[in-house]
């Protein structure tokens, strides 16, 4: 990659018993079709988990709904697969009630952008520290293939037997617009890679996206498509720097891994233990109190 | 000498500022004087236009509604005489500003002219200051303590410069000293009481509010709605002091959700909202149901379907609250009667989400949520507070840690993310004690049953009812939510005429307490049901479930009942015998 990763934030462990990859995978076996790219997202977030040496107590995975919502169940993390499209909100009530968790939120496309679009932007908004992986298959695969709003005019499902009238989201271009203050994308096809932006993204004080591209191999098959278009980010990109950031975006023929974008403003629980242990320096917060403003 | 007395100030919010706060300035004085008050507001739903009304009822003994005639009104315009006049008691007052109008014949022995506008442009240098003016005047005709007004008017304006404090202070007193000079027709000393006890005043709102954080509220999380919002308002400024934190999310469905994942995290969490709002957190109810998740829903109904009457008062999400969610998705239905029951019932609220994990709501509605009514100030170190059944350390004989293990009282206790190492997966799919992913028709049953079961065990908890009136009632009233007052009050009336009447005022609405209704059921003849709904949900309700023929009493017209209507009623009914 040729970043920097990030040193602001290292979940620091009680009993670290983590060794390897089996001491995190559950006993309950994956459910998706052979050469699913949500395989390589799980397996990413495995060696993620072990090189953070992040203790599994503390850690808690939030899913939404559809293949991808399957994930934690794969992990002996604590899990919490909840609603369709809540993901983000969920996680941020997770994380704000113990800010010493670390909060994993996945997600598909369907879930993150249509049903639950209307959460990513507060998300970001509030720089709340979580990491968000959204595992973008540009189709809705749990029932059985309908356009989802990453599906581009490139793609042919079966659903759409006259073709893709809509124009495609990008995930990367919104996430950019809405101010998430560390954008990354990753490719099921490239493991090593996105288990680095995982690190990278976990150990970032803030609302952390990763666009993880994960092929439907029977819906979607797009491997062929990426496997002709991505490329890493270019050495030199500042990812300081918005600009660039939306320029390596829109690059014709071109699906850029890695960095796009990082901003280390501060994060919301931060914000909110300044101003609770401010508040109880003034004094005035007991029960007794708060009754005697209604005296 | 009066016992009690109605007074109401109304104007238009156009041209008065402070229509709302004239009313509310009185109602602290009141409280502080040891008084028992009663409030009812009615806002339009406009920020600035329209009809506005405070009103409140304050005596020397317990209030319970709002009044329905004035001894008092304070008329800013002449709409407000015009809109408000025909309340006014036979020997009621109305005070008007005569800088803005005179009124006609008809009130020639009962007005009293105060050129408000003229005081508070002279003492104050604006004419907005003249709801002052009339605090002061109605201050005198109470016989209230005038450095106590003095306070309160500091109070109101607490953040603004000392010279607005000032300006205002002389408006309030140069209206005392009006009324000082030009005396009224009538006397409205209410003799007051000498009081060991201190008062509180407080709104519905501010009062589930203040429970919430007594019970252990850490997080709140929440989306303005009216008449709901005053919850929101008071979480965002007392949560931080307790180390808690509130959000305002995006919309209702991130709020619930938000909750279920703190409450998940090991929070106690709530939100607050109105019928639009309850509607949109339906499925995320049944997440918290499925995961067994505590989680405490405020739903301050309001005139409805749709967006309705925001500003009006309704009981008619009663069956959205009891059955909502798709599936059968148990849950615990709650109704506070008055605004002390606000802020005990919702540390009960909490006390039983906790002890069952399970979702409640409790179903205010905007007259009690937006009244405001004295009570004496909780002992709190009396009040118990119930905690989650937590899953701390591995069992001592090897056992494998089950989420969800089915035990005597369908309760299992709870592993939390950062206590226990012994993880699992929160999964809204059916699942296996385990808390694994499970279709198999056997499961399912035990699973249902297991979660089901609860609701058997809490409609045997104590505390749901209160049963008053009549020992030995023929009629008899089944209530729920703010209609106690009123209820209470045409009640005594009946039982002074020798009428055998009672009530069992509800407030647990699912489960239902049943012991406790079976019987009251079985020692009448006849049982009025009032509800402020077209419909009748809980009449359907008793129907259903105890198979009595109950006589429905419904109103819907955005209001609460009056004493005299429910009264009408009883009599009815009696005549019927």
């Amino acid at each position: 990659m040729g970043q920097e990763i990030s040193k602001e934030k290292g979940p620091t462990m009680a009993n670290g018993g983590v060794r390897t990859i089996a001491d995190i995978k559950s006993n309950v076996t994956p459910i998706w079709c052979p050469g699913c790219g949500d395989f390589g997202v799980l397996s990413a977030l495995y060696r993620a988990i072990l090189a953070m040496d992040l203790d599994l107590k503390n850690t808690v995975i939030v899913s939404g709904i559809g293949c991808s919502g399957r994930l934690p169940i794969f992990t002996k993390c604590y899990g919490f697969h909840g609603v369709h499209g809540r993901v983000l909100p969920t996680a941020t009530g997770v994380k704000l009630a113990n800010p010493k968790l670390t909060v994993i939120a996945v997600g598909g496309d369907g879930d993150g952008l249509a049903i639950g679009g209307g959460h990513f932007p507060h998300a970001a908004k509030r720089n709340v520290d979580i990491t968000y992986i959204m595992m973008d298959n540009s189709v809705y695969g749990l029932t059985k293939g309908q356009g989802s709003p990453t599906t581009s005019s490139d793609f042919h499902l079966k659903s759409l037997p006259y073709g893709v009238r809509e124009v495609n989201l990008n995930p990367v271009a919104l996430a950019l617009a809405y101010n998430v203050s560390y954008v990354a994308r990753a490719y099921s096809g490239q493991i090593e890679q996105m288990t680095q932006l995982y690190t990278d993204a976990i150990r970032h004080k803030g609302f952390s996206f990763v666009h993880s591209i994960s092929p439907c191999t029977v819906f979607n098959d797009t491997y062929k498509y990426y496997r002709e278009r991505v490329a890493g980010i270019p050495k030199e990109h500042d990812p300081a720097d918005k600009k660039a950031a939306l320029d390596l975006w829109q690059t014709r023929g071109k699906v850029y891994l890695g960095l796009f974008y990082r901003d280390l403003r501060e994060d919301l629980s931060s914000q909110v233990a300044r101003l609770s242990s401010g508040l109880k320096a003034a004094g005035g917060a007991t029960m007794e109190d708060l009754l005697d403003e209604f005296v | 000498m009066p016992d009690n007395l109605t007074i109401r100030a109304g104007g238009d919010t156009a041209t008065t500022t402070g229509v709302i706060s004239t009313g509310e300035m009185l109602t602290k004085a009141l409280a502080r004087s040891q008084y028992d008050v009663f409030t009812f507001r009615t806002n339009p739903a406009e920020i600035k236009g329209g009809q506005a009304m405070f009103q409140v009822r304050m005596g020397n003994h317990p209030i319970l509604s709002q009044g329905s005639y004035l001894d008092i009104l304070v008329a800013y315009d002449e709409e407000s005489l015009k809109v408000q006049g025909k309340d006014l008691k036979p020997d009621g007052l109305a005070i008007f500003d005569s800088d803005a109008f005179f009124p006609d014949d008809n009130y020639a022995k009962r007005s009293y002219g105060v050129p408000m506008t003229s005081i508070a442009a002279k003492e104050s240098g604006t004419k907005k200051a003249k709801n002052m003016v009339a605090v002061g005047v109605v201050g005198e005709f109470l016989g209230l303590p005038i450095q106590s007004v003095r306070d309160i008017v500091r109070e109101q304006f607490l953040h603004k410069p000392q010279a607005v404090i000032d300006s205002n202070i002389k408006s309030m007193e140069a209206g005392w000293a009006w009324a000082l000079k030009n005396s009224c027709s009538r006397d409205f000393l209410v003799k007051p009481r000498q009081l060991k006890t201190v008062k509180l005043v407080m709104s519905g709102n501010e009062a589930m509010a203040a429970g919430a954080v007594h019970a252990g509220c850490r997080y709140y999380a929440g989306y303005p709605i009216t008449p709901a919002s005053e919850i929101l308002e008071f979480m965002e400024k007392e949560l931080p002091k307790f180390d808690g934190v509130t959000i305002q999310t995006e919309d209702e469905i991130a709020a619930v959700t938000s909750c279920i994942g703190a409450s998940f995290a090991g929070a106690k969490a709530m939100t607050a909202t109105s019928g639009p709002g309850l509607s949109l957190m339906m499925e995320a109810l049944g997440l918290a149901s499925m995961l067994e998740l505590p989680i405490v829903i405020v739903d301050c109904q309001r005139g409805g379907p749709s967006t309705g009457m925001p500003t009006k008062t309704e009981q008619s999400d009663l069956f959205g609250a009891v059955y909502g969610s798709h599936g059968e998705a148990p849950r615990v239905v709650l109704a506070p009667a008055n605004v002390k029951d606000c802020f005990f019932g919702m540390i009960k609220a909490f006390n039983i989400a906790e002890k069952y994990q399970i979702p409640v709501i409790m179903l205010s509605d905007q007259s009690l949520s937006q009244r405001t009514q004295t009570f004496t100030r909780p002992k709190l170190e009396a009040v118990e507070i119930w905690n989650r059944a937590r899953h701390l350390e591995p069992a001592a004989d090897g056992h494998e840690y089950l989420r969800y293990r089915i035990t005597e009282n369908s309760v299992s206790p709870m592993a939390i993310p950062g206590e226990s190492a012994e993880t699992y997966v929160a999964t809204g799919l059916e699942h296996n004690e385990r808390g694994d992913p499970n279709y198999t028709p056997a499961n399912h049953f035990r699973m249902m049953s297991k979660r089901h079961k609860k609701l058997e065990r809490i409609s045997r908890e104590k505390g749901f009812t209160r049963r008053f009136g009549d020992e030995h009632a023929k009629v008899g009233i089944l209530s729920w939510g703010s209609t106690e007052g009123p209820i209470e009050g045409a009640i005594r009336k009946a039982n002074q005429l020798g009428y055998e009447v009672a009530a069992l005022q509800v407030k647990m609405l699912h489960p239902l307490p049943d012991e406790e209704i079976r019987h009251f059921l079985g020692s009448v003849e006849h049982v009025i049901v009032p509800e402020i709904n077209f419909t009748g949900q809980f009449a359907h309700m008793l129907r259903a479930r105890y198979m009595v023929p109950v006589i429905s009493l419904n109103k819907c017209a955005g209001v609460p009942f009056t004493p005299e209507e429910i009264f009408g009623k009883i009599e009815e009914v009696i005549a019927r015998k």
